[in-house]
């Protein structure tokens, strides 16, 4: 088979790329390969699954049903991309067919890091948490009698933690860092945010280490021991580079893309957890493994691949997240001079360098965040703003009228 | 297609506004026994004090990096271009709320989703409530290209 356009992964990038593709180009034919069994689903939802705040088929609903119908899209679920030939400008599926191509999109995401630690191949009940098919297996594995450990106190483990936390009798969290969160909050803000996932119920053993898994029990470097039912391991995760970078692509910790989202290998792209991208605020290129960009970066690789013209030069870090009611968004960096206000669980944090506000941290009061978002992605200069103002709460008021004229009574 | 605009040097300040919203989107008929004695949580935001004001509410951005954003798909274009939130899908995540530039989409009464202005096409009304309440024309529903 041969296809104008063949993308690998079946995620958000993906989703992105399809309806970039379909902007500019109604005919051309699309081709999903994918290693999962499902349709495409939020991957965040996995730890709302087990919490009971959504639903199998809610999450199935990422798009509607007739997504892939309606956009003329061949699906090949369960099937792995196994090797991309650029010069004849095909890919190997592992069922054994060959695919050829008119533009490639390689969106493979990302896949869990497990470093080597001892002990870990006798530990029976161990898990990932990173697909779907990982949430069942773990939800399968525990019942309200089992004690979890979970390594790693990053996104993905806090919010497994949350995730089966009515499911468990007790859930541990160990590691290697002095503080929780670190990728995203500064340390006043991993305090507050620790504190309140604490008196939630889960332990935390930060600055320490599994020295080995032995007899249901794990014994830390600092000598403690801790009784385990299930293991999750959440240290990290990485690119999933191999395909490109077997091809003769170049990848660093994620794969190489231009603004416009090109790979280094004629008519390959790449998009998502899987590539590297701008960080517009620092000028470097790293991975920025968040969903919004994920689709984001999948949108402008589709238009670009269907012959548009769209850069993706405005990409931040930016993340919303929540554990057990307390809310988080952050965006940007900390490297600046900071604004800050702290009351009980609530606190804030302005970063701002240059005349321009760099980062921001918000605890417990989220509202209209955005626009703090919009100052950094956009880069305004604050004193063209009411800076004053907008550091007591984002508001419109705080831009010149013309500014708000256009915002508010502009077309868009 | 039809928005609603700002006409800023109109405003009163009076956030009647405010309370159409909270009314058109409570289900109840009498406006006494939906808006009385009752913390009201409306879609539409007044801003300002004295001087100047000017209610803020979604701006139905064709480019909309709520939906491009959501992690569950619950936000979505409907066929007409309204920006629509789809509550059994939300999982109250506040992406949007990181990503929407003018602060128009906001946690519901109790923080488990997200609400929005859907133009009152989600409710009895039929036409934007706000614009209809508003005694200056500080906010107009109509199309500007
Ligand atoms: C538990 C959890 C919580 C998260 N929470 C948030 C959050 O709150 N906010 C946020 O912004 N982000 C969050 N993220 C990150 C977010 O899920 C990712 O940024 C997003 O899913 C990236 O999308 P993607 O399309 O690049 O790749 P992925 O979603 O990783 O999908 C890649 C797909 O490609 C498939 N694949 C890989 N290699 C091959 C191959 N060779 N052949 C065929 N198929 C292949 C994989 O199986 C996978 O299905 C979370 C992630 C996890 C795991
Ligand atoms: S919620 Fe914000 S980003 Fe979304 S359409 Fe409305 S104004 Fe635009
Ligand atoms: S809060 Fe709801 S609508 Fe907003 S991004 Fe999260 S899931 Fe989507």
């Amino acid at each position: 088979m041969n296809y104008d356009y063949l993308i690998i992964g079946n995620s958000t990038a993906a989703v992105g790329c399809i309806e970039g593709i379909r902007e500019n180009d109604r005919e051309g034919s699309i081709c999903v390969v994918t290693d999962e069994n499902y349709t495409v689903y939020g991957r965040p939802l996995i730890s709302y699954l087990l919490w009971n705040k959504t639903t199998e088929k809610n999450m199935l609903n990422y798009r509607p049903s007739n997504f892939y119908k309606k956009n003329d899209v061949e699906l090949i679920l369960g099937v792995r991309a196994e090797k991309i030939n650029p010069d004849k400008k095909t890919i190997l599926l592992s069922d054994g067919q060959e695919i050829g191509y008119g533009k490639l999109l390689v969106a493979t995401g990302s896949s869990p890091f497990v470093p080597p630690m001892k002990g870990l191949d006798t530990v029976e009940k161990k898990f990932s948490f990173m697909t779907l098919d990982d949430a069942k297996a773990l939800a399968g594995a525990i019942d309200k009698d089992s004690r979890v450990l979970i390594v790693g106190a990053g996104l993905i483990g806090l919010k497994c933690a949350e995730g089966i936390s009515d499911r468990v009798k007790s859930l541990t969290v160990v590691d290697l860092a002095n503080r929780i969160l670190p990728s995203i909050l500064d340390e006043k803000g991993s305090g507050i945010v620790q504190k309140h996932i604490e008196s939630h119920g889960v332990k935390f053993y930060l600055n320490d280490s599994v020295a080995e898994f032995k007899d249901g029990a794990a014994t830390l470097s600092s000598g403690k021991k801790i009784e385990y039912d299930a293991v999750v391991i959440a240290v990290g995760v990485r690119a999933n580079t191999s395909l490109v970078a077997d091809a003769g692509g170049e990848v660093n910790r994620g794969i190489v893309t231009d603004l416009k989202c090109r790979t280094t290998l004629d008519d390959v792209y790449a998009a998502g957890d899987c590539a590297e991208s701008l960080n517009s605020i620092t000028g470097q290129k790293q991975v920025l493994a968040l969903l919004p960009n994920a689709y984001m970066m999948g949108s402008a690789a589709g238009v670009n691949m269907s012959g548009g013209e769209k850069l993706y030069d405005d990409a931040i870090p930016m993340n919303s997240i929540g554990f057990w009611g307390l809310h988080v968004i952050t965006a940007g960096d900390y490297e600046g001079e900071a604004y800050v206000k702290r009351d009980g669980s609530k606190y804030k944090k302005l970063v701002t360098s240059g005349g321009r506000l760099r980062g921001f941290i918000l605890i417990g009061e989220i509202e209209r965040a955005g626009i703090y978002t919009r100052l950094v992605r956009e880069q305004t200069p604050l004193d063209e703003i009411d800076f004053e103002a907008i550091k007591e709460r984002p508001q419109e008021m705080a831009f010149s009228r013309a500014v708000r004229k256009d915002d508010l009574g502009g077309a868009k | 297609m039809k928005r609603i605009y700002v006409n800023e040097e109109w405003c009163l300040g009076c956030h009647l506004c405010e309370y159409q919203c909270a009314f058109a989107n409570s289900g109840i008929n009498d406006m006494v026994k939906a808006l009385k004695g009752k913390t009201i949580h409306p879609r539409i935001q007044v801003e300002g004090g004295n001087s100047i004001s000017f209610a803020v509410n979604c701006r139905h951005c064709s480019d909309a990096r709520c939906i491009k954003g959501c992690i569950s798909g619950a936000l979505s274009r409907d066929k007409d271009g309204v920006v629509v939130i789809d509550t059994e899908k939300c999982v109250g995540c506040f992406t949007c709320i990181l990503s929407c530039p003018y602060g128009a989409i906001m946690p519901s009464s109790d923080h488990s989703v997200v609400q929005k202005c859907q133009l009152c096409m989600d409710n009895q009304m039929g036409e934007p409530a706000c614009v209809k309440g508003c005694p200056n024309r500080a906010i107009v529903y109509e199309e500007r290209i």
